[in-house]
């Protein structure tokens, strides 16, 4: 199983987790070799396995779309709150988070 | 007894550099757990073998006053709003929670080399691992600091490090314990598992933890046995299953020596000894390594700068989500997550999730075939090898080869127990015990017999 820089970026992307161009080539070999290994599943006779036990739902349970971002809204985002900065919801500082916000990074 | 078990515990410590600075077992100190031994001590109605005793915890369980991180930047200093069932069982019995234990981050990995604060270093010899993910926990037990440390199982995070440091590790029946407290790594497959220097404190750890608790919809309402009085129960006539998918020619020499060693232990002690297969058993490894992922990609989901410890802000919310994630999470989370979001994507779900899926229930019906056959306990060696090299392991999937023989416990929901058999080239070797669902009566009985004809490899 050869897995693509693009098939990388798209995982990271539905994943939201920021990956650095330069780390491509080695995630993608790595996740290759270990699907490699996995590939050993599809010769098992799974015929009388209990196909509708628990976590292990109907063939042909509907799937959503593999999307990424940007997150699909009915309203826009800014019926949210009553300000926003920078895409995010401005609201009054929550008094037990005081002590966190120089931790915080920018 | 008043705090002198807990005074025992954090001079053992020092002595044997537990710190950042030495074998970094440690993450976090309870600095108020003498005065908490000299008060469970004074308190009227408290007894048992856990009164004052110190506790050592993996830090994945939450904690209150002290910081829960999972061996993660991205929760590092998170203190937790509310405590464990676990944690709280514990100390309703008089025990004291003294340390919090370094984890490969999420407990994802077999050697706690994966932990953002450093690798742990094995107490007997401190160029090897202790095993993972509850290494920490594991070295605690082994070092001399603690009786009884708490640790996660997902894959066989504690039996694995109980084999490697020569401790006994306990995985119960899932739905057995609580996981009310415990981070999730993997829904279908997490239970919190009991590290002990012997099978006595194992016994008595888990007879206090275990139990429905309306906390955890997956806690099971079964009455819990006394295990320490079950353990003493004779083996004569027990059936003692030997699968031989866990007998490879491959097996390392030295721990088949100690694993026929313990069969004759057992046959010298009135047991049974039959020759069984379980055919699922190459399968376990893969299996494990699509279900845990896909399970860790969801419960993941939830670090992102949002609720929880590390932010990292961006252009945008999106951005903020990718930057906390990139910068909160080390390599082989961030491989697992890639890999489980991989298999449950549309294109791949049917011929990776699926499927394996489909080949867990059958690794499942081996196990429910072989016990109602008559077999009693299983025996096997818990781990392909002993403890090795910091460092010597750096492809992820011979990593995850290290869980052979323990991942198939966690698949099939059924108990296990690792106890010391003895070493090989001075290294620690567990033998493994593997029970039908809340068969851990029986399990304990048969651990019980094996240390005592065996003994203990601990230091």
């Amino acid at each position: 199983m050869a897995i693509t820089f693009d098939d990388v970026r798209q995982i990271a992307s539905l994943a939201r987790v920021g990956i650095d161009e330069t780390r491509l080539p080695v995630l993608a070999g790595e996740l290759s070799r270990i699907l490699d290994h996995m590939a050993v599943l599809a010769q098992v006779d799974v015929s009388a396995s209990d196909a509708g036990g628990p976590g292990n739902p109907e063939p042909g349970a509907p799937l959503r779309r593999d999307a990424g971002p940007p997150i699909p809204l009915s309203e826009a985002l800014s019926h949210f709150a009553p300000d926003m900065r920078g895409g995010f919801f401005i609201v009054p500082r929550l008094a037990t988070h005081e002590d966190d916000a120089s931790e915080e990074e920018t | 007894m008043s705090a002198d078990a807990v005074r025992a515990a954090f001079a053992r410590a020092r002595e044997m550099k537990a710190g950042p600075d030495g074998l970094n077992i440690v993450l976090a100190e309870n600095s108020d757990a003498e005065r908490e031994a000299g008060a469970m001590t004074a308190a009227e109605g408290l007894g048992g073998p856990l009164l004052a005793q110190p506790i050592a915890v993996k830090d994945n369980i939450a904690t209150l006053d002290i910081p829960t991180t999972c061996g993660s930047r991205i929760l590092e200093g998170y203190v937790s709003p509310y405590e464990a069932t676990v944690i709280a069982r514990l100390r309703a019995a008089g025990a004291v929670i003294a340390f919090k234990t370094n984890m490969d981050e999420f407990a994802m990995g077999s050697s706690t080399e994966n932990s953002a604060f450093g690798t742990v270093h094995h107490p007997l010899d401190p160029s090897r691992v202790p095993g993972g993910s509850s290494g920490g926990s594991a070295a605690a037990v082994a070092a001399g600091m603690v009786r009884i440390a708490l640790g996660s199982e997902t894959g066989g995070s504690v039996r694995q490090p109980a084999a490697f440091c020569g401790v006994v590790g306990v995985k119960p029946t899932y739905g057995r314990v609580s996981r009310y407290g415990l981070v999730a790594f993997a829904s279908s497959l997490d239970q919190v598992g009991v590290l002990g220097r012997t099978v006595d404190d194992a016994a008595a750890a888990l007879g206090v933890i275990a139990g429905r608790d309306p906390l955890d919809s997956t806690s099971v309402d079964i009455p819990v046995p006394d295990y320490r009085a079950a353990s003493r129960r004779s083996v004569r006539g027990l059936v003692i299953g030997r699968p031989r998918e866990y007998f490879p020619e491959r097996l390392d020499p030295g721990i088949r020596a100690r694993c026929d060693a313990a069969i004759d232990a057992f046959r010298s002690a009135g047991a049974i000894v039959r020759d069984v297969s379980l055919p699922h058993t190459d399968y376990a490894v893969p299996v494990y390594y699509i279900i845990a992922p896909a399970e860790a990609s969801s419960n993941l989901a939830r670090f992102d700068g949002v609720r929880y410890g590390l932010r990292v802000t961006g252009s945008g919310l999106s951005a903020m989500y990718d930057a906390t994630r990139s910068r909160g999470f080390g390599p082989e989370v961030t491989r697992r997550i890639l890999l489980g979001t991989y298999v449950l994507s549309a294109g791949y779900y049917d011929a990776y999730y699926r499927r394996a899926q489909r080949v867990r229930a059958l690794i499942e019906q081996d196990f429910r075939s072989v016990f109602a056959s008559g077999v009693d306990v299983l025996f096997t060696p818990t781990t392909p090898t002993t403890a090795f090299k910091i460092g010597a392991v750096s492809d992820p999937y011979e990593m995850y080869l290290n869980d052979i023989f323990t991942a198939t416990a966690n698949l099939a929901g059924v108990p296990a127990v690792s106890v010391p058999i003895g070493s090989s080239q001075g290294l620690p070797v567990g033998g493994q015990l593997i029970a039908p669902h809340f068969g851990e009566a029986t399990m304990f009985a048969a651990a019980y017999a094996l240390e005592g004809s065996l003994g203990s490899a601990s230091a």
